[in-house]
């Protein structure tokens, strides 16, 4: 049995070896990827960011629970860093994922970043396609970070959660990389552990003092811990969704991730064609003018390129 | 480019989780994808993990003294659901008479107290992808 | 100590030393190493001075032995008046097997029992829930319902015994227990002697045997140091623990820092509460870890004494000196038993028990050398046993209190791990207290930080550990240890089946019941547990009944 089949059939061992293929940049995953590609655009995509520690993967495991009493399938990705000096990954998120990992309707898979350029890789977006694929209602996306890595992921799915937790004051500054304004849901999480309805105010202020789209996001306070508001959540996940059909506004969704899905083919490509390059013959001697400072570098990569080129 | 993964999973009760972190940092400064899974796990949990995320080898962790009722049933799990190919490999308080026995039972090493870091990362290294896929 | 004109003498004599004597011997062989650390990681020079200890005032930061600030010791006579109580934690199998066990102990010279439970009893499980499984009697003993409890003191005098037990989140269902335990023999609980280890927040930080919410098990903490300082006045109701916290991995400075800092976060809470704090606070014990760094080791518990003592007296305002004390039990570092050549390990936890005395410590535990192996054999703790007997009666440190003050390395590295801890005071202070510091992680990381480097310097051989990475042999270790009898698990299911038929199953139902209204107001916990005991309700019903209301909990995750 193929894992495509394996996958139309439901078999989650199948579902693990095609992302493990993705990731691994297997020429076998960009042929499955074709096959189930026309099964794609079904699923609710929910991006789940925020700083490290706040607390992100208890709420996506109360509200996968949540959205599992609701008879939904739930597909769950958590991305964290790769060391860039070691290549390796800690991948923690399943902790708080609890049990959930062993109901039918669940799949939980933990990858790293890999350490390539540009962000978001294609095999997160490729692994959101597989879960759509395999009948994920919803699929949660969990990024760890404060930065582009989560700004990017916004472009990928529809709706976007912000979480944040009370600290030592700083919290709405630590948003400013751009996250606050890809946000739909805010999040204050670990409501016990402080001042959770200062950091709220603070944001409903940013959020007045910024541009009024026709999507207010709302600021919620939760103890994800003790299973608290994750309902409220999921009715603002529910009420999104219906708002982006109705508005239009998921035809614009759909067309920005078919862009950005294309922006990361092309770049995965390109990248893949520059390596080539740099272990060529001719890259060295390249190098070799660039060290002369007889050409500067950007000169040299176009005759670079234009010399593979004609090569072709 | 492929990449190792490993799932580092501790049954049982005990929350002598200090090895099992050691241990998982060290994967991942030899350049492998370490998932871990946390405390007080079941061997269902735990095989369910390795299903999902499709891991080379898993690592069992346990202080407690309940490995001979535990490791078995991962190892047996494993079989049972088409995964016989992961590596499984344990660690804990574990006397050697029992680490015979869990051999038997389809762990392939056991590394007691003291073990070097160098040691778990060869052995992974080496063995992963090893053995045949003995399906049941 | 000395004056600034001696002191300028010895910093100039010092610096003629090191150009003319130190720098020719270095030029003649070299030190062995480029940087010597201690156990913790600290550097350490290569000589200490009385320009090192320029700060210290003796009669404000020493003292005297049975006076503040207690840097000396708690007493006044320190072991010429009564040695440390000899204390080994011990328990395994089934009530009987461990009864048997407290027996043998107590002919061999030992003065006070301590008990340890298995994980389902840690945990709040009795024998026959589905939690338990494989782990009957491994790592302590079982102990399900008072009758469990009846038979492991049964014909040992427990009003003259003092008994340490070491359980945390359900401290208060096996406290009742033991009180119960006493009533059915005609006692009251007035002449009952021990402790409780009853210390979540260090569950939280470091050992993870918790069940729930840091709130509600904070207020049982409270709710029995209340009972206690009612009823049981010579009953140590909480035993502030840095061991697990240092067998986590944390490094000296870090086991008492938060110890200390998790002192006192009982203090303010029982304080919160409405207690006079003179009330509670002489009954509240502490208990640290000993590791093979002998001076780090000393330093800490002069150090941690010193604290206390200051910041009973001023912060809190505690007008009783003995509520200025801090006493303390000692357990050997677990963490430094090797699994190869064994017998290496009788001599590490000799060096590591001498320093305890050397602390001051009030009770102490030997570790056996085959415990990196499997629970010891009974000739292993007698020889950890005799290892305590002979330090006390053959070494001559026991003749003469805190024995190394005065040292200038040691009263140096007091100070130093003195000013370490308040700056960790100040790190927890920052991130909102101790309970918020264990949801943001704060602990956990700290310990698993030290824990990764300390293993990273022993394989990069930094850190010499003899028989693991240096002095190696290569011969198959030949150990004989304890293998549970499946036996006995068998019985104890039969006798916990037994109980729940015999009893009176409406006093169970209804005393359960009482607790859960209990539980759901605001009244001390401790009279309905009792009342659960003494309906022989089991260990995992009282603690379901509890988890209903209170919930579980979950850790946020650091490496």
């Amino acid at each position: 049995m193929s894992l495509v089949e394996g996958l139309r059939n439901g078999d989650k061992r199948a579902v693990a070896k095609l992302i493990s293929l993705i990731e691994d940049g297997d020429a076998a995953a960009t042929a499955a990827i074709r096959e189930i590609y026309s099964m794609t655009g079904k699923a609710h995509v929910v991006g789940v960011s925020g700083p490290p520690g706040t607390g992100k993967s208890t709420l996506i495991f109360r509200l996968a629970q949540e959205f599992r009493k609701r008879g939904k399938k739930v597909g769950i990705i958590a991305v964290d860093p790769t060391s860039p000096i070691s290549g390796g990954a800690l991948l923690g998120d399943r902790v708080r994922m609890g049990d959930l990992a062993s109901d039918e309707g669940v799949f939980i898979r933990s990858m790293g970043t890999r350490g390539r350029l540009g962000g978001v890789s294609a095999a997160t977006s490729d692994a959101i396609n597989v879960l759509d694929a395999y009948g994920s209602d919803i699929i949660f996306v969990e990024t760890a970070g404060a930065g582009q890595t989560d700004v990017e992921v916004s472009d990928l799915v529809h709706t976007t959660v912000v979480v944040v937790m009370p600290g030592v004051g700083d919290e709405v500054q630590a948003l400013k990389a751009g996250l606050f304004e890809v946000a739909h849901i805010f999040v204050v999480n670990k409501a016990d552990l402080g001042d959770a309805d200062r950091v709220a105010s603070d944001l409903s202020i940013m959020l007045e003092l910024g541009e009024q789209g026709d999507w207010t996001p709302p600021v919620l306070t939760a103890v994800a811990l003790r299973g608290e508001a994750e309902k409220e959540v999921a009715d603002f996940l529910e009420e999104h969704l219906t708002h982006l059909r109705e508005s239009g506004r998921m035809e614009e969704k759909k067309r920005r991730r078919a862009e950005k899905e294309l922006m990361i083919a092309i770049s995965e490509s390109v990248l893949e064609r520059s390596l080539a390059l740099s272990s060529g013959r001719s890259f060295m001697s390249f190098v070799d003018e660039v060290l002369e400072k007889r050409m500067s570098p950007r000169e040299a990569a176009i005759r670079l390129l234009e010399e593979s080129h004609s090569g072709d | 480019m492929k990449k190792i993964r490993v799932l580092i999973a501790k049954p049982g009760l005990d929350g002598h989780d200090r090895g099992a972190k050691v241990v998982a940092r060290a994967l991942r400064d030899a350049g492998m994808e370490v998932i871990y899974t946390g405390i007080q796990k079941t061997p269902e949990d735990i095989v369910e993990a390795a299903i999902q995320e499709d891991v080379d080898a898993v690592g069992l962790s346990i202080l407690s003294g309940a490995h001979m009722t535990l490791f078995p049933r991962v190892t047996k799990l494993l079989r049972k659901r088409g995964m016989g190919d992961v590596l499984v490999v344990g660690g804990g308080i574990i006397p050697p008479k029992d680490a015979l026995e869990l051999k038997k039972a389809g762990v392939a090493e056991v590394f007691g107290p003291g073990t070097p870091l160098n040691t778990i990362v060869d052995f992974i290294e080496k063995n992963v992808g090893k053995k045949p896929d003995v399906a049941g | 100590m000395s004056d600034e004109a001696t002191l300028k003498d010895i910093e100039r004599a010092r610096r003629e030393w090191e150009k003319r004597t130190l720098a020719r011997s270095l030029e003649a062989s070299p030190e062995r190493s480029g940087k010597f650390m201690t156990t913790s990681s600290q550097e350490v020079g290569s000589l200490y001075t009385p320009s090192d200890n320029a700060d210290l005032e003796y009669m404000e930061d020493l003292g005297f032995p049975g006076e503040y600030p207690f840097t000396r010791g708690v007493h006044a006579t320190m072991y010429r008046g009564r040695l440390w109580t000899m204390r080994q934690f011990a328990g395994h199998g089934s009530a009987e097997d461990t009864n048997a066990r407290y027996r043998y102990l107590l002919e061999h010279g030992e003065t006070g029992l301590s008990v340890a439970f298995d994980m389902p009893t840690l945990y709040g499980f009795s024998t026959d829930d589905r939690e338990a499984e494989g782990e009957f009697g491994i790592c302590g003993v079982a102990c399900a319902s008072l009758e469990d409890m009846e038979i492991l003191f049964e014909g040992i005098p427990v009003d003259q015994v003092s008994t340490s037990m070491t359980i945390n989140g359900p401290a208060a269902v096996l406290w009742a227990m033991y009180i119960a335990m006493a009533e059915n023999r005609g006692m009251g609980s007035e002449v009952l002697r021990g402790t409780i280890q009853n210390d979540i927040l260090k569950e939280y930080q470091a050992q993870k045997e918790w069940i729930f919410p840091p709130e509600p098990h904070m207020r049982l903490v409270v709710d029995t140091i209340e009972y206690a300082s009612e009823h049981l006045p010579l009953w140590n109701p909480i035993s502030i623990s840095g061991y697990h916290i240092r067998e986590a991995g944390s490094t000296a400075v870090q086991e008492l820092a938060f110890t200390l800092s998790n002192g006192f976060e009982y203090v303010k809470w029982c304080v919160e509460r409405g207690l006079e704090v003179d009330s509670f606070a002489p009954r509240l014990s502490f208990f640290f870890n000993a590791h093979s760094d002998l001076f780090e080791e000393v330093a800490k518990y002069r150090a941690a004494r010193r604290i206390w003592a200051r910041e009973m007296k001023e912060r809190f305002a505690a007008r009783n000196p003995r509520s200025w004390w801090m006493r303390f039990h000692t357990q050997t570092a677990g963490v430094s038993l090797t699994a190869q050549q064994p017998e290496n390990n009788i001599v590490r936890v000799a060096i590591q028990a001498l320093a305890a005395v050397l602390g001051g410590t009030q009770s102490l535990h030997t570790n056996s050398m085959d415990e990196a192996w499997a629970v010891p054999t009974e000739r292993a703790v007698r020889i950890a046993l005799r290892t305590q007997q002979i330090i006390a009666h053959e070494s001559g440190v026991t003749s003469t209190a805190d024995p190394l003050g005065g040292s200038y390395y040691l009263e140096w590295m007091t100070d130093h791990m003195e000013e370490e801890a308040y700056r960790y005071f100040d790190r927890i202070e920052e991130l909102g207290g101790v309970i918020p510091a264990i949801g943001k992680g704060f602990y956990q990381r700290e310990i698993a930080r030290s824990a990764y480097r300390y293993q990273r310097e022993i394989e990069r051989k930094e850190r010499v550990i003899v028989g693991v990475n240096a002095h190696i042999t290569e011969e198959p270790e030949v150990v004989e240890y304890l293998r549970i009898d499946r036996e006995a698990e068998r019985r104890q299911l039969k006798r916990l089946k037994r109980v729940r038929e015999k009893r009176d199953s409406r006093k169970v139902r209804g005393a359960l019941e009482g607790l859960r209204k209990a539980a759901e107001g605001e009244d001390n916990l401790m009279p309905p547990i009792l009342e659960c005991a003494r309906a022989y309700a089991t260990l995992g019903e009282t603690v379901e009944t509890l988890k209903e209301v209170f919930g579980l909990y979950e850790e946020p995750l650091v490496y």
